[in-house]
Order: C-alpha cells, then structure tokens, then sequence
C-alpha cells in the first residue's frame, strides 16, 4: 500500500526539476521539423515564435500558451497530430464524450500501456491477484480504456472479460427523460456481470461508481470472489465513497478510485481513509501529464490548497502535446503526499455542479 | 457538546451521522437550528433489504400491547423532553412548538394545535384502529387467524413497511402513519426538508414508550432516495401537488395525498339560511392557516354567490399576520418567500381573465401578499367567479382561499370534480341520496359540518388498515 507520508521540499524540488526537462525534451520533439506534428508545426508557424528554443520550463507553457481548444480535435483529421517520427505506423483513435455530434479524438500509439503499466505498481497483489481475472464494465467502444484495462491486467497475468455500457445512449435518454429506459439499460448491463461473476473466476472489477452500487445489489461481490475494485468515470463525493466503501464493500475490498480520461491518461488516488473524511486525492502521472486546479475566471492564476477551482490539464508526451486544456470538472487543490511530489486534485466532479444540475448519467 | 443540535438518520433505529448534512433554519431570522444529515437512495436500498426484522422485533408485542404503547408515545409526544439528534440535545415540548413555528411558518398557537391532533390521534388509538378494522377482534392480527361474526378470518400483511415522503407544511399529516406502529408495520419516514421535528419527535416519543427502536427507518435523503422508499417498502404515502404525485397515480401500493379540492356545498332547501353558515365557511377556509387539504378550497351555492362572498370577505379580508407567538394568530407565514410570491403571481394571473374578482381586496388594508417582521405571509383572498369553469373556481393554495361559484344544484355533482371533503349543507333527501352516491366525494360532511373536522374512527384518504393488510380465505382442520 502507499505510505500517507508527506513530501519533503526536496523531493518537491526533484520532482519540479524532472518535470522542467520534460518539458523541455517534449516541447523540442513537438515543435521540431524531424520529429514533430504538422498541427504543432503549423500552429508555431502562424503564433511567430519558437517553442523549441523559448520553452524551458513547465512554467513557461503556462506563460507562453494559451489554452487548448477542444475544437481542435473535433474539426481536424487525425493525421495533423502524427508525429513526423510516427509517420507510417497505424494509430488508435479513441474518442470522448460526445454525447451529441462529432466527438473529441486523440490518436496514440502506446501511451496508454506506459500509463496503465506504471498503474500496476500501484495496486496491491492482495487485491488484484496475479494470474488471474478481471471483469470490465463500463464504457468500451472508442474509448482508450477498454484498451487500458485489458494491458493491465495482460501486465499481471491477468485476463479480463469486459461488458459493454454506452454512456453517449445512456446521457440521450436521461436528457430525453426516459427514466425508465435508462433504467432497464442498466439492468441489462449488471444481468450480464451478474452471469459473468456467476460463472467465471473473477478478482477484478473495473466499473464505474452507480455501476458497482447496482452490481452489489444483485450479487454478493465478496461471495462472488471480488477481492478489488478499480472505479471511476463520475463523481464520488466523500460521502457516496463512504458509501461505497462501508456498504457495498464492506471495507473487506480494496477499492481504488481513478480520475482519467482519454486526453491524460491515468490519475491515481492516494489511499482513502476515515480520517480524511473519505476525500479523494488523485495525482496526475507526471511528468507525462500534469494537473493545476485554477481560478475559473482567471486562468492563469491557481487556486490556494484545499480551495475549489476549474482543472486544467497539460499532457506532455512524444505522441500527444497538449498544453493547458481546461476540463469540464472542478476540483479541490491538494498539497503533494507521498509517492507524490506534486499537487492533487480532489473531489472532481462536473464544472459548475454546486450551480446547475448535470447530467452524469447511471453509469 | 456541539451547541446545534445534529439529527442523524436513523437506520432501524440506529442513529447514523453522514458526511452529507443540511442546516435547517429559521425562515424569519436565518438562524441555524439543526443540522441534518442525509443519505442517498443505495443506503435506503440496503436497509429496507433488512427490514424484516424491525418487523419480527414489532411482531413480539400484541396489537393491544401497541396500542398501549401508542398511547405512552402520545403522551410524551405532547409533554416529555425527548431527545433531539445524537448529540446530546433535548428537545421539551416548548422547544418543539418554537422550533417548528419558526421553519414552517405556522404560528405557535396552529403549531400547537397540530401537536393535539397527534396526541388525539396516538391516545385513541383503539378507537382509530376500531374504525379502521371494523371492530375486527385484534388477536386475530396476533395469530393471523382467528373467528368472529360467525366466520373464519385471517389476515396478511401486504408490506415489509410504510413508506412516507413527508410535507414541509403540515405537521398533522403526521398522524396518518401512526396506526402503522400497533398494525405491526415499520415505518421508513423521509421527512420533508424543513420539518425533520415532527416525525423525528415521533419517532422518539415511540421509542421512550416502549416501542423496538428497529421499526422506524428515518432518511433525509433525495429524489432518488424518496424513489426507492415509494418503490421498495410494499405501501407508501406521498404527500405533494399533483406535478410531484402524478407519476404514481396509477400504483395501488401508493397512496397519494395531494391537494384536496374540499368544498361546502349548499343545498336549495338551505340557501335562504345563508348567513347563518358564513362562520362555518369562513372556518373551513381559513383554520390551519388555510393549509389543510381539508381546508375548503371552494364554496358552491345555487345563489347569493355575490353575498356569500362578500361576507366572507368582510370575515377573512381584515386578518393580518400577527407575531408567530401571538395566541391570536390566524395567518402562517412562508418558510420559502418565493412560494407565497408564486402564489401571489398565479392568484394575479388568472384574475385578468374575466369573470373573477378578488371580493377580499375591498376589506384588505393593503395587498395579499404582505412582509411583516422578516416572514411572507399571504393574506385570505375570497374570489367571486361567475363560472365553475374559471380557473380560479376550483384551485387550491397554500393560504386562507377560497372562490365562492353559483351552480344549479342539480348541476353540482357533475361539476366540482373530485373532493376530499365536502359538507354539504342540504336536508334534501333527494340531493343526500345524489351525494352519498358520488364517487367523487372521498369524505362526506352532511349538514352544517365543517370541512375540518376530523372523526379518529373514520378512514381519512384511504383506510390504513385496507392499505397493509389483506383478508385470505382460510380453512383449517379443528
């Protein structure tokens, strides 16, 4: 398990300085005619100045660029965002949201099994055995995880049965109102966990929050040999992760919730505990991609610890540059913890939730 | 000791404090008074998955025992200090009655009023569940079976508990679920927003009397947690207007009580007496602060509309808030301001169409809608409509209001729609024989009776006992 420990300046320090290179090392391989993409060569091209000379720290990529523009990955093609290094390899595309219309994409080559490799070390043997079987359910189709989770558990030995959700229907019917089609959708998902846990040696389950609370209520996971969970994809206040972790795990469990997305990757949480009221931390996989939580209204600036703010995401790797992409979650800043000497985000839920109601969907 | 007090939920009995929690507080002052933990619809899901057993720890006590325990509950309901919340705090009945005044609005003297009805209710309670069964002899709900009237009779329970989404406006609708304790039903409660008081002191004094702690779920929660108490407990009661209820009009485990539409009905023979019923009527209207689903919404004559409704005006028109501690106090003020100004808003609207007018207003020291010491309150407003079919002519608000409509007797019955209560003013044998035939008339007052009164051995929107229990057919071999 990680320790709870916090950080020493030091390691604040070494961790802030790995991350300036980097940057460095990221921004030359991006902004670089031998290697990098026509987007970003392009994009350098029109702004008049050079990022490949100019950038040199973390803290200049706040300075020099503006935000990312999702539009950018809705209305272009894929192929402006290969690499000149890359050129000639087929590519994964996987995609977002998009509950309506054209859909976020993000091209990769093997960025997600860097990210969900270096997840393994993360979680524990007792929880996740080796050797063994995973159930995934939760969105598949275009998406990275579905892709994800099956290299992780590969990386442990593991072999993983997966069950399909589309949240894009799902979000169309609560919208529409269509409660009680929503609602048998649901069933229809957990009827076919249920038959799989029913049926195979299972250890694993990667689902999401409403999809796990559903699941235990047709089945009981532990008797059912689920020794741990891996979960996210929606908002988990203190209190509903209380819930899940006293109720519908029964603290027998191990329960590791996640914070990702196709755009960064993987966010893992430091271990959630009684005494931090059941708060959960996530820490971005830096240097790979990094998270500030900022002020809504002015971007620039970020917001004091344990203070509310939008989050916004820098991910820095030779397949995909994208710097300052403003989510559509906020978040409570928290200080580094150790193995992490950054800053975490915490209780992420949709941007503007205290103010309007979102649709998050069952999933 | 925190000095707010913190009320938990209680899942069978068992006081648990979330991490989720909302202040309840004065609508005048803004003062914090409690706060209040809630919790989503999974816990709800998971205990009522348990519930059998606050059913087994009722099923140990005879229906007469209950009963007696009742009785206990309503006396301290009414005069002990129980406790409030888990963290110390006391609650005497001065306290309540404050407390209550001061989130929902009602005057002290209404408050207390309501607590009467509760006490009446808890300490007749053999003669509530007389009514309600019939004079069933109650041992039979002991064994399950048993004989009387020359026959076999046996009983089912048709529920694991009584599921009850609570108002925020009326503390008395409490008493509809208290014959579910000696019927042997455990009661999952989620109270309304601002008035966890009532059924939490409920639920207290039950437990100071004797009563197993395991029978009472208490869950602040949300919509979706008010879903799975409707859906998961066998029966249910919901209280709301009719955009809350109307998706479970069709459930027979859902009973639904919504806006009454209660109305006096004068008859030919008794319409020249007109003036002698004005009092009834203005009562009718206006007790409880006009909020009762009880409360006559509507009064229809053959004629004299205009002078009915003018003298009733001349009754209700000067009634002015008062302060909530005043004994006085016929007005209740709103805990949400901005509820008394959609009222006010729709009253306004729908009196630009023609044929309504707003009698009140000539005997109204200002408007309806009035600001006094920090609260809203809405004056009584008496509305003269010239046609059943105004929109104004069959509405229900949350004040002293009524609309005052001619229509022929013989028309009557054909037009009001369905009523909770109607008294109706009439010693004719032919128009009795028409009323007691309707099936739109959920509770019939015949003759000078007001809408307000309350019969503990009559069924009231429904019979609890018909509601949780079934009669089987039954042999056995002697």
């Amino acid at each position: 398990m990680m320790s709870t420990e916090s950080v020493s300046n030091e390691a604040i320090q070494q961790a802030r300085e790995q991350l300036d290179a980097h940057v460095r090392e990221i921004v030359q391989w991006h902004f670089s005619p031998e290697t990098g993409s026509p987007f970003w060569l392009d994009w350098a091209e029109k702004s008049g100045w050079n990022p490949a000379q100019e950038i040199e720290s973390f803290d200049d990529i706040i300075a020099r660029f503006p935000h990312f523009q999702d539009e950018w990955l809705r209305d272009l093609q894929p192929d402006v965002w290969v690499p000149q290094a890359f050129k000639g390899q087929p590519f994964n595309v996987f995609e977002t949201g998009g509950t309506t219309g054209m859909p976020k994409q993000r091209i990769g080559w093997t960025d997600y099994k860097v990210d969900y490799s270096e997840f393994s070390e993360k979680i524990s043997d007792d929880h996740f055995p080796r050797d063994h079987y995973w159930l995934m359910m939760g969105p598949t189709g275009p998406r990275r995880l579905r892709l994800a989770i099956e290299h992780l558990a590969n990386v442990r030995g593991c072999s993983c049965y997966f069950i399909d959700l589309d949240p894009r229907f799902v979000k169309k019917l609560i919208a529409d109102k269509k409660f009680d089609v929503a609602r048998s959708y649901m069933d229809h998902v957990i009827d076919q966990a249920v038959t799989i846990l029913k049926h195979r040696k299972v250890s694993g389950v990667f689902t999401t929050p409403k999809l796990l609370e559903a699941l235990s209520e047709k089945i009981d996971l532990w008797e059912a040999g689920i020794r741990g969970v891996f979960c996210g994809g929606t908002t988990m206040d203190p209190q509903y992760t209380r819930f899940l972790l006293e109720e519908v795990l029964e603290n027998r469990i191990g329960f590791y919730p996640t914070y990702g997305n196709t755009l960064m990757g993987l966010a893992a949480s430091v271990p959630v505990t009684k005494e931090d009221n059941f708060s959960i931390t996530y820490y971005a996989p830096q240097p790979r991609a990094v998270l500030r939580v900022v002020d809504a209204e002015k971007t620039d600036e970020v917001k004091d610890y344990d203070e509310w703010g939008r989050v916004e995401l820098t991910t820095l790797t030779k397949e995909f540059f994208m710097p300052r992409f403003l989510e559509r979650d906020e978040a409570l800043r928290r200080e580094p913890r150790a193995p992490y000497a950054w800053d975490g985000v915490a209780q992420v839920r949709p941007f503007g939730a205290m103010e309007k109601k979102i649709v998050e969907g069952v999933y | 000791m925190s000095s707010i007090p913190h009320i938990p939920c209680l899942r069978k009995g068992a006081p648990y404090e979330s991490l989720d929690q909302i202040e309840i507080k004065g609508y005048s002052d803004g003062q914090t008074l409690a706060s209040v933990s809630t919790v989503n619809g999974g816990i709800i899901r998971r205990d009522l998955r348990r519930i059998d057993q606050g059913k087994a720890a009722l099923r140990k006590f005879t229906v007469d025992q209950l009963i007696d325990i009742s009785a206990k509950a309503g006396e301290a309901f009414l005069n002990g200090s129980l406790p409030l919340g888990d963290k110390g705090h006391t609650q005497s009945p001065e306290d309540y009655i404050r407390t209550l005044s001061s989130t929902s609005g009602l005057p002290h003297v209404m408050v207390k009023r309501n607590m009467d009805k509760i006490y009446h209710a808890l300490t007749h309670m053999r003669t509530v569940l007389t009514g309600l069964t019939r004079g069933l002899d109650f041992s039979i709900l002991d064994k399950g079976y048993g004989a009387q009237f020359g026959t076999r009779i046996s009983y089912y329970s048709t529920a694991k508990a009584l599921g009850l989404v609570m108002p925020s406006n009326s503390p008395a609708v409490n008493s509809l679920w208290l014959p579910a304790i000696p019927l042997k039903t455990p009661v999952i409660i989620k109270p309304g927003r601002e008035e966890p008081w009532t059924p939490y002191r409920l639920i207290q004094s039950f437990i100071a009397a004797g009563c197993p702690a395991e029978a009472f779920g208490f869950y602040p929660t949300d919509h979706e947690g008010a879903g799975v108490i409707l859906d998961s407990c066998g029966r249910a009661l919901i209280f709301g207007d009719q955009n809350t209820t109307a998706q479970y009009a069709n459930n027979p485990g859902i009973q639904i009580h919504g806006p009454g539409f209660s109305k006096i009905l004068v008859g030919d023979d008794q319409i020249e007496h007109w003036p002698d019923f004005i009092d009834l009527m203005a009562a009718s209207i206006s007790e409880n602060g006009g909020r009762s689903c009880i409360n006559a919404s509507a009064v229809v004559v053959p004629k004299y509309g205009k002078e009915i409704a003018d003298a009733l005006a001349k009754k209700l028109g000067p009634y002015k808030p008062t302060r909530p501690d005043d004994r006085g106090a016929r007005l209740s003020g709103f805990a949400n301001p901005k509820m008394a100004e959609y009222i006010d808003g729709a009253i306004e609207q729908d009196l630009k169409e023609s044929g309504a007018e707003d009698v009140t207003a000539h005997y109204r020291d200002g408007s309806r809608k009035v600001e006094f010491e920090g609260g809203t309150y809405l004056c009584p407003t008496i509305v003269h409509c010239d046609s059943i079919a105004h929109p104004l002519a069959n509405r229900e608000f949350l004040c002293p209001y009524a609309s005052v409509v001619e229509v022929p007797q013989s028309e009557m019955l054909e037009k009001i729609g369905p009523s909770l209560v109607v008294s109706a003013i009439t010693k004719d044998p032919d128009f009795t024989e028409m009323l007691l035939d309707s099936d739109l008339i959920e509770r019939l007052n015949l003759g000078a009776i007001p809408t307000m009164k309350i019969s503990w051995d009559q069924p009231h929107e429904g019979n609890m006992f018909e509601f949780l229990y079934k009669r089987r057919s039954i042999e056995r071999e002697e």
